[in-house]
């Protein structure tokens, strides 16, 4: 019996979890409220990633009412596999969180920065279970009002001024969004996202559905920080909490590229959004651009979580990229490099989390020596670097790997080009950390008050990147998931 | 506006007739326009109507910050554990059918008792809100 309500718990677990936060007084309770809550989500996440690969997809009706009319759960291979990714990711961050947290934020305010941040995860697990469009819009604004919070928990007063930028960006993405699904609704007198893909075709012509799919690509991209409307991002990671960044990194992006697969390849269909509509060469574009100019600009940063920001812009590029040529092969890179991204995004900004924690500072200057004082860490952000760019045995290779191999399938040979240039620039901005960490003397004044990181901080940390290395070398579950999902994505069966 | 008769006659007088329309909505939605939204924004128009007239520390003497923070866990935790109880009985989450006698009953107890969680969590939040706005320039 339990087993079947599964998709209900995954949800409602971290919903529940929040106000219980809310209520408890002390930061540390509510730290352990927030962590039993997303591991046991997590836990709910691999039962349902084993029941979707035994039994094929689930279907759960809220409240008991039959699919059309009332709100449907679909969980499908693709789905759960991006479940998986956001359960893992905040359960680890939690871990990260507590001596992180502490650090960043008031004591008074630490229960309600817990609250938020069950909140935040109830909407983005929310957002990739739902299989009714309101639904979905619905939880984009959950997830979408808890980051804004989440981001002004900030120490620094620019936190305010971000998470402002990005409440106004998001909820113009969110408006977008909400007028596409209504679009949607106006032709078809249907939200569920199954039935929608029914109806779509007999109306599939006229001009409201295109707009609908052009209100919802552009309302989905400024979620997702697609290149030319990325600008909330940068700021919002480089003055969010450490473990904040490292959560939203890991997660928000991910789910909103997930929802952007889901309305393109299941509700619109491969043939109407890419061969009736040239959104192929748009976004094939808008992806090359992302990677070549938000590398570069990355190159320029002072503040490193600034720079790995950018550098996530530009890994978004990627994943667009491959989403762009809607083929097997393509988003099956796109999906890998979602997971793969998670792992080393979600790696790099816990040392950097470290480095805030011991330094006070992720200013490249104050690096100045930290290989020496930090190794533990500064290994770390080595490692995850390495595989940012894509070194051979860490994770990023793969899917970089398969982009490559899927555009050159298809004869999009300046692909390469770009997946090379991008790799180069991020070589430079990798380089100039290693280099200050590594190569330059520790200023004298202040090299003996500086340790290495405590193992509440370090275990976490080292566990993501551990798992570049593992899911470099064990490619069965990730590229074997992600494969199956883009089959499942393309209309071909399981 | 604490010196101004009028304002202070008038607003002790139809307190407690916004408070009890808010009631009227809240319990009413069911089968009239209205519901747990509509009523709590309504009974916290009464507070924040009060807190207008007497001041923000009147509505802190009232209900202490802390009180209205355990209120809006308290609505959403309703809400949710009133989804809960169907599920622990083996329906669905939020299958109001297992909460009475016959579908009619259970439904509409369910749907009572979800809207009054609403009711209390958004009333608690609209004051709330007012007093954090309200009271910056006194912390």
């Amino acid at each position: 019996m339990i087993l079947s309500q599964l998709p209900a718990l995954q949800v409602t677990l971290p919903l529940i979890a929040a106000p219980l936060c809310l209520l408890v007084r002390s930061g540390r309770a509510a730290w352990g409220i927030a962590l039993f809550a997303s591991a046991a989500s997590f836990a709910v996440a691999v039962l349902l990633l084993s029941r979707v690969l035994d039994q094929g997809t689930l279907s759960y009706e809220f409240g008991g009412w039959a699919a059309p009319w009332g709100i449907e759960y679909r969980v499908d291979i693709v789905n759960v596999f991006v479940l998986f990714v956001v359960t893992a990711i905040t359960t680890v961050v939690l871990f990260f969180a507590n001596d992180s947290v502490r650090k960043e934020v008031d004591a008074s305010r630490q229960s309600l920065f817990y609250t938020v941040w069950l909140l935040c995860l109830t909407g983005l697990v929310g957002l990739v279970m739902t299989g009714d469009a309101f639904n979905l819009f619905v939880f984009l604004e959950i997830s979408s009002l808890s980051s804004y919070v989440l981001i002004a928990f900030g120490k620094d007063r620019r936190a305010l001024t971000a998470s402002y930028q990005y409440l106004v960006m998001g909820t113009i993405g969110a408006t977008f969004v909400l007028i596409g699904v209504g679009l949607l609704y106006m032709m078809t007198g249907t939200l569920n996202m199954a039935d929608l893909a029914d109806r779509l075709p007999a109306v599939m012509a006229t001009r409201t559905v295109r707009a609908a799919l052009a209100f919802l690509v552009v309302g989905i991209s400024l979620k997702l920080a697609l290149f030319p409307l990325h600008l909330w991002l940068p700021n919002a990671y480089a003055f969010a909490p450490s473990a904040v960044t490292a959560f939203l990194a890991a997660t928000a992006t991910k789910v909103a590229f997930y929802v952007l697969l889901r309305f393109l390849f299941t509700v619109f269909g491969v043939t109407f959004a890419f061969e009736a509509m040239p959104l192929g060469i748009i976004l094939a574009v808008l992806g090359a651009a992302a990677i070549l100019s938000t590398s570069a600009v990355a190159i320029f940063q002072d503040d490193i979580k600034r720079m790995l920001a950018y550098s996530s812009v530009a890994q978004i590029g990627y994943m667009v990229l491959g989403l762009s040529m809607a083929s097997v092969a393509g988003l099956t890179a796109s999906i890998l490099h979602l997971f793969n991204h998670a792992l080393m995004k979600g790696g790099l900004f816990l040392a950097l989390g470290c480095m805030a924690y011991r330094l006070g500072s992720v200013r490249l200057g104050a690096l100045a020596g930290a290989g020496y004082r930090m190794p533990w860490t500064m290994g770390a952000f080595l490692v995850g670097g390495l595989s940012l760019i894509g070194i051979p045995l860490t994770a990023g290779f793969l899917s970089k790997w398969y982009l490559v191999q899927a555009a050159l399938g298809q004869g999009w040979w300046p692909v390469l080009v770009v997946v090379i240039v991008g790799s180069l620039l991020a070589v430079v901005y990798v380089w100039r950390v290693v280099e200050m960490a590594y190569l330059r003397r520790p200023n004298d004044s202040d090299a003996s008050a500086v340790r290495e990181a405590p193992l509440s901080l370090l275990l976490p940390t080292w566990f993501l990147i551990g798992a570049n290395l593992y899911f470099g070398i064990h490619t069965r579950l990730s590229v074997g998931i992600a494969g199956k999902a883009a089959a499942v994505l393309m209309g071909q069966s399981q | 506006m604490r010196d101004n008769p009028v304002l202070r006659v008038v607003t002790k007088i139809i307190v407690p007739v916004i408070f009890l329309f808010a009631l009227y909505v809240q319990f009413h939605g069911d089968y009239g326009p209205g519901g747990g939204f509509q009523a709590g924004v309504i009974f916290a128009a009464g507070l924040i109507l009060y807190g207008l007239i007497f001041g923000t520390e009147s509505i802190r003497c009232l209900i202490s910050t802390r009180f209205l923070r355990a209120l809006i866990a308290a609505g959403l935790l309703l809400f949710a554990s009133v989804g809960f109880l169907p599920l622990l009985m083996g329906w669905n989450y939020l299958d109001y059918d297992a909460l009475g006698q016959n579908p009619l009953s259970g439904q509409h107890l369910g749907i009572f008792l979800v809207e009054l969680g609403v009711g209390i969590t958004v009333a608690a939040v609209m004051v709330t809100i007012f007093v954090a706005f309200a009271g910056r320039r006194d912390s």
